[in-house]
């Protein structure tokens, strides 16, 4: 086996054997599968106490209007608002909240005010909100007086479901979904960011320890210092890859696990459990989600996982080189903010355009930001989904390969010299002056 | 013609230069001694020799030929800076450095066993390296070191880190090495060991070799006349400088130190009219002695 081929192997195994490795990767899927589990399952769940809610009502409008139902209970008083105040401190749980009308909304739609010693909840605030407003807007109609104007009005409400269908090069039809794609974009993006941040902190602190541990001079006795940086780079490049691909292994076989145990059935009544929740007058929410999962199987998966691979390294290897650099030009792990931090401030950037992109992939903000290599990685992923033209992405690709050769380039001049200096606090002058040696 | 050839090597580092036209020869199957203090320039050149830096001019000879990269298959190199994977297991660790300078598996872990054996420490192989006591890494390092039968071994500063009893097996081991073929150059600041070990040596300061040489001709060629006269009775100081007398049991023991004139013979001659000698030795300098004379500046 060739010199840098050892490396890659003892950096490769070193890693993977690690109990932590192991256990973030089996772990994480399975947490994430937990996390929505439980967020359905406690979706599903209703609050079965019902609550009382009292009502100062100074118009004496709202009386038939706030109606009950299985969760609230509406009792109205003429007692004042201090008086309940004070009544609530005394002894607590005779109501839950105190919803205080002081006049007609007709005129004043600010002039409903719930009132409660906890956080007044959503679902609660949405019912006799929806209660209220549609019974003024009923109002409002009527006072119109023009004959059969609620039938008119109620009809032409419209809720145009709109389909996006996407033209493949084949003339074959997709549905195709813009939610659907800023989702993929961002979370292919946010892997892509967590990846670079921590295995290019990987690389660094694998460094720092090969120098502090003073082993790093006895490894260039019989290897070449790029070797020895390259290695450790593409060793670690690996284990970042094998477990993305465990990820997309374990989350498709927990997928496929879920589904034929539950069947779809369950799994959309859940869902659409979870989006009644809150919502009196539901929307046709079911509809939305049925598009969303048929879009889901419209999209290019194949070209998604090869995207994000190539992006991956290509990001991967410019920050892991200079990373290395860092790593190389201090003596301990402590000392390694200073130069470190220049390098997280494009990474942090690259997510936030990343973000601003998933809501204008076409802007000009996101054309350049997938051109730099320095954000490219992160912010061409959020963009891919958006189908981003052919030559646009060559180009990005292009660009990226030429600067991590570069940087890989600088990294190993750096880290040659780097990783045999010690006790000297390194400045920025220093490094450059490390790239003429 | 000499194993390894040093010419004129100048090595200049930013606003200073560590090394300035330094040239040595060191002879095949012999122990050379690199002395100075610290600072001096010996690792850079330890450096230079094992292709890790590259000299600004000058140039490095092996066997004759310039040096290329792939001669430092044949060198092993023991740092100043040494360490190992801490944790990584000792068996693997040897193993992959063995591997790292181009021997096979098989060949490594057979030399291993017979080194790990050599040196009683078969019970460490599944330990991990930070686990083992400084003493002993050292000796799981001396042996990744000379593990692929190099030619030419250069160690810096080896026996920091050793205990007595240790550096004393050590020194055994340089020895038995050279006895096998093996051409040693190593770099310490102790004197005693250079005179034990070295034929010859170079002592640099200030980025300049300052002294070189065979050790006993430079010993003798730094005497300083004295001798130590060991008689049964006084003696009458005449014709020489008394430094010191010491009077132990009817034994008396003078330092003398003779005039410039003289010779061994002729003093000695004198010293027989006086009394019986029990013995008569000439006192050369140490190394050490010799070392603080050259690199202490004289004002």
């Amino acid at each position: 086996m060739s010199k840098i081929g050892l490396i890659i192997k003892r950096e490769y195994s070193t890693r993977v054997m690690k109990k932590s490795f192991i256990l973030l990767t089996f772990l994480t899927p399975i947490l994430f599968a937990a996390m929505f589990a439980l967020i359905i399952y406690l979706g599903g769940i209703k609050d079965d106490k019902v609550k009382k809610i009292v009502v100062v009502d100074k118009t004496q409008l709202y009386k038939n209007v706030l109606k009950d139902n299985e969760s609230y209970i509406f009792q109205f008083t003429d007692a004042s608002v201090d008086e309940l105040k004070k009544q609530k401190q005394k002894d607590d749980g005779e109501y839950t909240a105190l919803l205080y009308i002081s006049n007609d909304l007709r005129v004043d739609s600010t002039a409903a005010t719930i009132y409660s010693d906890e956080q007044v909840n959503l679902e609660l605030k949405t019912y006799v909100s929806g209660l209220l407003n549609n019974y003024i807007e009923e109002q409002k109609l009527a006072s119109y007086n023009i004959p059969n104007l609620k039938t008119m009005v109620e009809s032409s409400k419209t809720d145009i479901d709109l389909k996006t269908i996407k033209w493949g090069e084949d003339g074959e039809e997709k549905e195709a979904s813009a939610e659907l794609a800023m989702i993929i974009g961002m979370i292919t993006a946010f892997i892509i960011y967590m990846f670079i941040l921590i295995y290019g902190a990987q690389v660094m602190s694998g460094v720092v320890q090969e120098k502090s541990n003073r082993i790093v001079e006895v490894m260039i006795s019989s290897v070449k210092p790029f070797e020895l940086m390259m290695g450790k780079i593409i060793g670690i490049a690996m284990v970042g890859l094998t477990q993305f691909l465990l990820w997309v292994v374990l989350t498709v076989a927990i997928m496929v696990g879920v589904s034929s145990t539950f069947g779809n059935d369950v799994d959309m009544s859940s869902v659409q459990k979870v989006q009644e929740m809150g919502q009196v007058g539901a929307q046709t929410m079911p509809a939305e989600i049925q598009g969303f999962i048929t879009a889901l199987n419209g999209v290019d998966y194949v070209q998604l996982i090869v995207m994000f691979v190539i992006y991956f390294i290509g990001g991967y290897l410019l920050y892991a080189s200079l990373f290395a650099a860092v790593g190389s030009a201090v003596d301990n792990e402590t000392d390694t903010n200073q130069f470190s931090t220049p390098l997280m401030i494009p990474i942090m950037f690259a997510i936030y355009a990343g973000i601003f992109t998933a809501e204008n992939p076409d802007g000009p903000l996101a054309f350049w930001c997938s051109m730099i290599p320095f954000t490219s990685p992160i912010v061409m992923m959020v963009r891919l989904p958006f189908d981003v033209p052919a030559w646009e992405i060559a180009l990005s690709i292009g660009i990226l390969v030429l600067s991590f050769i570069g940087s890989t380039w600088v990294a190993g001049k750096i880290y040659r010299t780097g990783i045999l200096m010690y006790g000297k606090k390194v400045t920025w002058k220093e490094l450059w002056k490390w790239l003429k040696y | 013609m000499p194993l390894l050839e040093v010419e004129n090597v100048v090595k200049q580092f930013d606003g200073h230069r560590a090394l300035d036209g330094v040239s040595l020869e060191v002879s095949e199957n012999s122990v050379y001694g690199l002395l100075g203090p610290n600072g001096a320039g010996k690792t850079t050149l330890i450096r230079i020799i094992n292709c890790i830096t590259a000299p600004d001019s000058g140039e490095v000879r092996l066997n004759g030929k310039r040096m290329t990269p792939e001669d430092v298959y044949h060198i092993g190199y023991l740092p100043e800076e040494r360490g190992l994977y801490k944790k990584m297991k000792v068996g693997e660790q040897a193993l992959y450095l063995a591997q790292l300078k181009g021997m096979s598996k098989k060949d490594a872990l057979r030399s291993l066993k017979y080194w790990f054996e050599k040196f009683e420490m078969q019970g460490w192989w599944d330990k991990k390296v930070e686990e083992l006591s400084k003493g002993m890494a050292q000796k799981v390092q001396f042996i990744t070191t000379i593990l692929h039968d190099p030619k030419l071994l250069i160690f810096d500063e080896p026996f920091s880190g050793f205990d007595p009893v240790n550096a004393e097996q050590l020194k055994g081991e340089i020895l038995e090495l050279r006895d096998k073929g093996a051409t040693i150059i190593f770099s310490t600041h102790n004197m005693g060991t250079v005179e034990d070990l070295c034929e010859n040596i170079s002592l640099v300061n200030k980025s300049k070799i300052v002294l070189q040489g065979n050790v006993a001709e430079i010993r003798a060629s730094h005497t300083t006349n004295t001798y130590l006269v060991k008689t049964n009775k006084t003696l009458d100081v005449n014709g020489f400088e008394l430094i010191e007398e010491h009077h132990k049991n009817g034994i008396f023991e003078y330092s003398i130190k003779k005039a410039e004139a003289d010779t061994n013979n002729s003093l000695l001659q004198r010293l027989m009219q006086q009394t019986e000698i029990i013995s008569f030795q000439e006192i050369l300098p140490s190394m050490n002695d010799i070392f603080i004379e050259t690199v202490t500046p004289h004002s």
